[in-house]
């Protein structure tokens, strides 16, 4: 069987799909949001590449390192975010998220 | 290219450059010298650079256009907007600094974050590329994460940086992953060939895509359903770092909103009106019946920030020039208000601290009657009560959406007028007639005159109006 681009996108769909159900579904860590995000941004990447390949064009290749730098800089201030969290509340569950509401 | 045109490129970046480069020599400045003394030099030097770059966008002369391969384009829209987002931002800079000062967070980091935050804003409203648009947006949005747990020591405000970061960072994703599918099924980042590749009709995997950008976009706009982060984030952040929030990011997002689905999908505006309608119906709503119980002020101008950004919204659905320029005096306008309106919660401190209920405010028509009046008015121009300015935003944004024929949206953004302003008229009823034994400690200088010009200009601005209006104009002209 040929791997075409369908194959690819449907791999990235469902990492996107994992990675948007981890942000909602998790009640648990904090942590495990993060690995979430990092999954979504990976998903595009290979949608980007798959793309770029597929069509010949290098805009998609160029595209995806940048979001590799971004995902690098998302992960550093999103753990220095939480350290600063983890140390004002002494613990990490998502449900301990709810100082605020309405 | 040679490098006349490089020159010529490189000149239309000039307050990225300046803003850029100055946050950068502010940092090392910094790293050098660490006294509260030069933190403040450095904050008044961050202030002055949002004005310098103001105003080097203002009365920019030459001709404008794209550079670096279309990827960057200053139009007048750009620059309307980049006048707009710098001066706010400065603004919320001069009223952060008594607070800062006050509650010992005027570290060196606060104003250069926000100078980076406004270097990534006004790269969004120039963006003329998916590529840029998602760096500026990734440029803005990080360093608004660290703005907004900025107090350490606060879980409060740890807890909504927290979740400004997972929500922000969850956006981000959408919108990427609708970039990326647009780019896939269109064959380009650039939003002109882009245009080229909708213009005969789109497809499903452009639909998509494009789905998936409106969501990541109203996300940064908090248009409902996506509004969920904005009051716990206003609540929880120090104040004068929700007064940024409400600002400068707000019109930055909204601008680039109105560019990405006017221009790249200007041809296909079927595909994405009912997107816009139902988005722009949910925030008028949720901005108008979400803020009838709020006791927290902070809270209640989330709300009524969510609901502005419904009326603003109501604009980009009319998808015309008219649209356009609605939208953009609406903004400024609504800038105004807020500026003002944040002055007022930053007036609200006791001897024991900062309050921020509506109740606090009881009886100050009698103790204050200054603070009073000016809420009074922002009030009234924020609810667009007649004759206030904040009334003729709304009054063409509505002007613009009957003329694209959107009867029932304008109908429903009056009625949801009507409902929001029983919370508006609510806190100016507990100022003139409740009463109450608080009393605020007086204000720093550039409160005082932040809240008083902007209560007094909420009235007073109408003969400018006029002007604005053919600013704005143009610039709707301009662009479509």
């Amino acid at each position: 069987m040929e791997i075409g681009l369908g194959h690819y996108l449907a791999v990235a769909a469902i990492l996107f799909t994992i990675g948007v159900f981890g942000i909602f579904v998790n009640r648990k860590n904090v942590i495990i949001l993060l690995m979430s995000v990092e999954l979504i941004l990976l998903s595009v990447n290979i949608n980007l590449v798959a793309f770029s390949s597929f069509l010949g064009d290098l805009a998609g290749q160029v595209f995806a390192m940048f979001v590799l730098t971004v995902a690098a800089a998302e992960a550093a201030v999103g753990l220095a975010i939480l350290v600063v969290y983890f140390r004002n509340r002494g613990d990490i569950s998502v449900e301990g998220v709810n100082m605020m509401k309405g | 290219m040679n490098a006349d045109t490089l020159y010529q490129e490189i000149g239309l970046l000039t307050p990225e450059i300046i803003l850029a480069g100055g946050a950068m020599a502010l940092l090392m400045i910094g790293v050098f010298f660490t006294s509260d003394r030069a933190s403040k030099l450095v904050y008044l030097a961050s202030i002055a650079l949002l004005v310098v770059a103001g105003f080097a966008s203002l009365f920019w002369t030459g001709e404008g256009g794209t550079a670096f391969s279309g990827a960057f384009i200053f139009d007048d829209l750009a620059k309307f907007s980049k006048v707009a987002v710098a001066l706010t931002a400065a603004m919320a800079l001069i009223l952060a600094l008594p607070y800062l000062e006050a509650e010992k967070l005027l570290k060196i980091e606060y104003p250069i974050l926000a100078l980076l935050a406004v270097t990534g804003m006004t790269v969004m409203v120039s963006a003329n590329d998916l590529i840029s648009m998602y760096m500026g947006i990734e440029l803005s949005a990080l360093a608004l994460y660290v703005l907004a747990a900025f107090n350490r020591d606060s879980l409060r405000a740890s807890e909504a940086g927290l979740k400004y970061f997972v929500l922000g960072a969850l956006s981000s994703g959408l919108l990427l992953y609708g970039s990326s599918l647009v780019y896939g099924f269109s064959g380009s980042t650039g939003f002109e060939q882009i245009a080229m590749a909708v213009d005969g009709g789109t497809n499903v995997g452009l639909t998509f895509g494009l789905v998936f950008v409106i969501c990541g976009l109203a996300f940064k706009v908090s248009a409902a359903p996506f509004h969920m982060w904005t009051p716990d984030v206003y609540e929880g952040a120090p104040t004068p770092v929700t007064a940024f929030f409400a600002t400068a990011p707000k019109f930055a997002a909204i601008v680039l909103m109105a560019r990405v689905l006017m221009e790249p999908f200007g041809a296909v505006v079927d595909d994405w009106r009912d997107v816009i309608w139902i988005i722009a119906v949910l925030s008028m709503g949720v901005g108008a019946f979400g803020a009838l119980t709020q006791e927290n002020i902070k809270r209640l101008l989330a709300y009524s920030s969510i609901g502005n950004m419904g009326y603003a919204l109501v604009a980009i659905a009319a998808a015309s020039q008219t649209g356009l320029w609605a939208l953009l005096v609406f903004m400024a306008l609504y800038m105004i208000g807020v500026v003002g309106a944040f002055g007022a919660v930053l007036s609200m401190r006791t001897r024991e601290g900062m309050v921020e209920n509506v109740s606090d405010l009881a009886g100050l028509a009698q103790r204050n009657p200054g603070l009073g009046w000016s809420i009074t008015a922002l009030m009234f121009s924020i609810g667009g009560l007649p004759f206030m300015v904040g009334f003729f935003g709304k009054f063409f944004v509505i002007y613009a959406a009957v003329q694209a024929d959107l009867i029932i949206l304008s109908v429903l953004a009056v009625l949801f007028s009507v409902v929001s302003a029983a919370y508006y008229l609510r806190v100016v009823k507990v100022i003139w007639f409740d009463s109450s034994d608080i009393e605020f400690v007086p204000s720093s200088m550039s409160v005082y005159w932040v809240t008083r010009v902007a209560g007094l200009a909420s009235v007073l601005l109408l003969p400018v109006l006029g002007w604005l209006v053919v600013r704005a104009y143009s610039v709707g002209l301009a662009t479509l």
